[in-house]
């Protein structure tokens, strides 16, 4: 697939001395929805800044489908929409009249009808004519989202989409974006919610302090980095694990009723079949069996862990 | 050039006037209209005439350029700062335009506002004294040339300033007293020697000594020189601005 978007060696280095990206190299395919997983203060809207030319880098080049972000700027701008995490909007300004003005800010023509669509896809029409300042939060940062679709953006980035939203509004959310990707357009979005980006994002990116730890397809880095884990409910409660089965590494619940197998779906040996074996001619029958994947947020946890 | 851009930004801009129209023309007609009491009847009827003309009259191109002024300065820096305080700036640093545009836009709105104004209260001190123009094609020159440098002032103002009374310090603490004391109300030539010298160290005295001078054919200072200094405050505040995109001051990091 091609690559809508080419960061490389960006860092940024504040005249605090402070490093807030140090090296980052990022490609996005076109029209894949890529979430850029990371804790707060990881760097996440500085590299968002760096890409739409609010900061400026230290060292380091942007491109944008080919566009140099600062010597083509007019090119590389464009085609980005931008939907900040902070709600920032006018409040005296109409619903109307401020998508109207981001359109002509970004170089396009007046075009009510692409207006007229976008509103009414943020379910915002019966809004249009109304103050910015009587809107909801929720409604707020769907106009947001209207203001940087209003010049028909190739690429959209949302910082923190979710953010203080209740979870209705993400679900909703979550199934804008979907239909967004569906339109051909270009998602890169940020979030410290793993579930966000489990949920949502065809590949990840995991920032921590500056850094790209890690890029990857959502399902291999689940596949890469997941353990499973094996659960048997056991028929009769046991009171100790028998020594035969020592070598699996077995936990037992307080209870007795069940066993916890965990492996690593990577190896080559993942040993379950024997396990069961082992288990038969214990004479230890079970009446249920259930394997959980570990979640993102454990592979996440594990990473940050590794990278200190 | 981003046409679409400036449309935009210019609109945006002159609709905020629009919605504040109220106070943008009632209290520039009241204030000109109590000057005019204060300093035209009460202090005019002790100052018969200046250089040939009523008091009333001669006052007329310093309260016009009092407004524009203070005015222009306002309207510009609120202009560009209130995206600064409310997050909005974001918008117009990552869209397609260019710093040229942005000053154009800007400026441009700001600029057109305070000619209006200026011309409002031309037009309320027609009702109270009697007014002719000698050379309009300078007194809109003047206006024009002031208005937009005085924006353009503004406008840095603006980016400078990281707090409302930052936004009001220059304006209230540096020209009002310069514009007072520029021979808005009297000319220079009427102050002690020593003072006189003073005075021409004041830049708004160039101003109004020229816009006068179009109404009038009277100035404190010949009429070249005025347009001189006008176009010179014009560059250094353009060399200005265009250091603060060079740079990104108080904009981008």
């Amino acid at each position: 697939m091609q690559d809508i978007l080419m960061v490389s060696d960006i860092s940024k280095t504040y005249a605090s001395g402070f490093s807030a990206l140090k090296n980052i190299n990022l490609a996005i395919r076109r029209g894949e929805i890529f979430a850029l997983l990371g804790p707060n203060g990881a760097g996440k809207t500085t590299l968002i800044s760096i890409i739409c030319g609010i900061v400026n880098p230290s060292a380091g080049t942007v491109l944008v489908s080919g566009h140099d972000n600062i010597r083509d700027y007019r090119a590389a701008r464009s085609m980005i929409g931008l939907v900040p995490q902070e709600l920032t909007t006018d409040a005296f300004e109409t619903v109307w009249a401020t998508v109207a003005f981001s359109r002509g800010l970004f170089g396009k023509p007046p075009n009510p009808s692409h207006i007229e669509k976008v509103l009414k896809a943020l379910s915002l029409w019966d809004k249009k004519d109304n103050k910015i300042i009587t809107l909801s939060g929720g409604m707020k940062r769907r106009l947001m989202i209207a203001k940087a679709l209003s010049h028909e953006p190739q690429i959209l980035f949302l910082d923190e989409p979710t953010a203080g939203v209740d979870v209705v509004l993400r679900r909703d959310m979550w199934e804008l974006v979907r239909t967004l990707r569906d339109t051909g357009v270009t998602i890169i979005l940020t979030t410290h919610y793993i579930d966000e980006a489990e949920e949502m994002a065809d590949r990840i990116g995991v920032i921590h302090r500056g850094e790209i730890i890690l890029v990857d397809d959502k399902s291999e880095l689940m596949r890469k980095l997941g353990k499973k884990q094996l659960v048997l409910q056991l028929q009769h409660a046991l009171q100790h694990i028998p020594s035969e089965l020592s070598k699996y590494g077995l936990e037992i619940s307080s209870d007795g009723c069940e066993l916890k197998y965990t492996y690593d779906t990577q190896s080559e040996r993942i040993g379950i079949d024997a396990l069961l074996k082992d288990l038969g001619d214990a004479g230890i029958l079970f009446k249920d069996l259930r394997t959980t994947e570990s979640s993102l947020e454990e592979i996440f946890v594990s990473l940050v862990g590794d990278a200190q | 050039m981003n046409i679409h851009a400036i449309r935009a930004i210019y609109r945006f801009e002159m609709a905020r006037t629009w919605r504040t129209m109220m106070q943008s023309i009632i209290s520039p007609v009241i204030s000109t209209s109590l000057y005019f009491i204060v300093f035209g009847a009460a202090i005019g009827s002790r100052i018969s005439e200046v250089g040939g003309v009523s008091y009333g009259t001669f006052i007329v191109p310093g309260l016009v350029m009092l407004s524009l002024l203070t005015q222009s300065i306002s309207n510009a820096s609120f202009g560009i700062y209130f995206p600064k305080f409310t997050g909005t700036i974001y918008e117009l640093l990552s869209a397609p335009i260019s710093y040229v545009e942005i000053v154009l836009s800007y400026v441009g709105a700001a600029a057109t506002k305070s000619i209006m104004l200026g011309l409002i209260i031309l037009a309320t001190a027609y009702l109270f004294v009697p007014l002719h123009i000698d050379h309009p094609f300078w007194m809109i020159l003047f206006l024009v040339l002031t208005a937009v440098t005085f924006s353009l002032i503004g406008f840095i103002i603006g980016i400078w300033a990281d707090g409302f009374e930052k936004l009001q310090v220059v304006p209230l603490l540096i020209i009002t007293p310069l514009t007072f004391l520029g021979g808005s109300f009297y000319s220079i030539d009427m102050l002690p020697p020593f003072w006189q010298t003073v005075a021409l160290f004041n830049p708004v005295v160039y101003l109004i000594s020229g816009f006068r001078w179009s109404f009038y054919g009277l100035s404190d200072v010949s009429v070249v020189l005025s347009l001189g200094m006008a176009l010179s405050f014009l560059v250094v505040s353009l060399a200005i601005v265009a250091w603060i995109f060079k740079t990104g001051y108080r904009l981008k990091t």
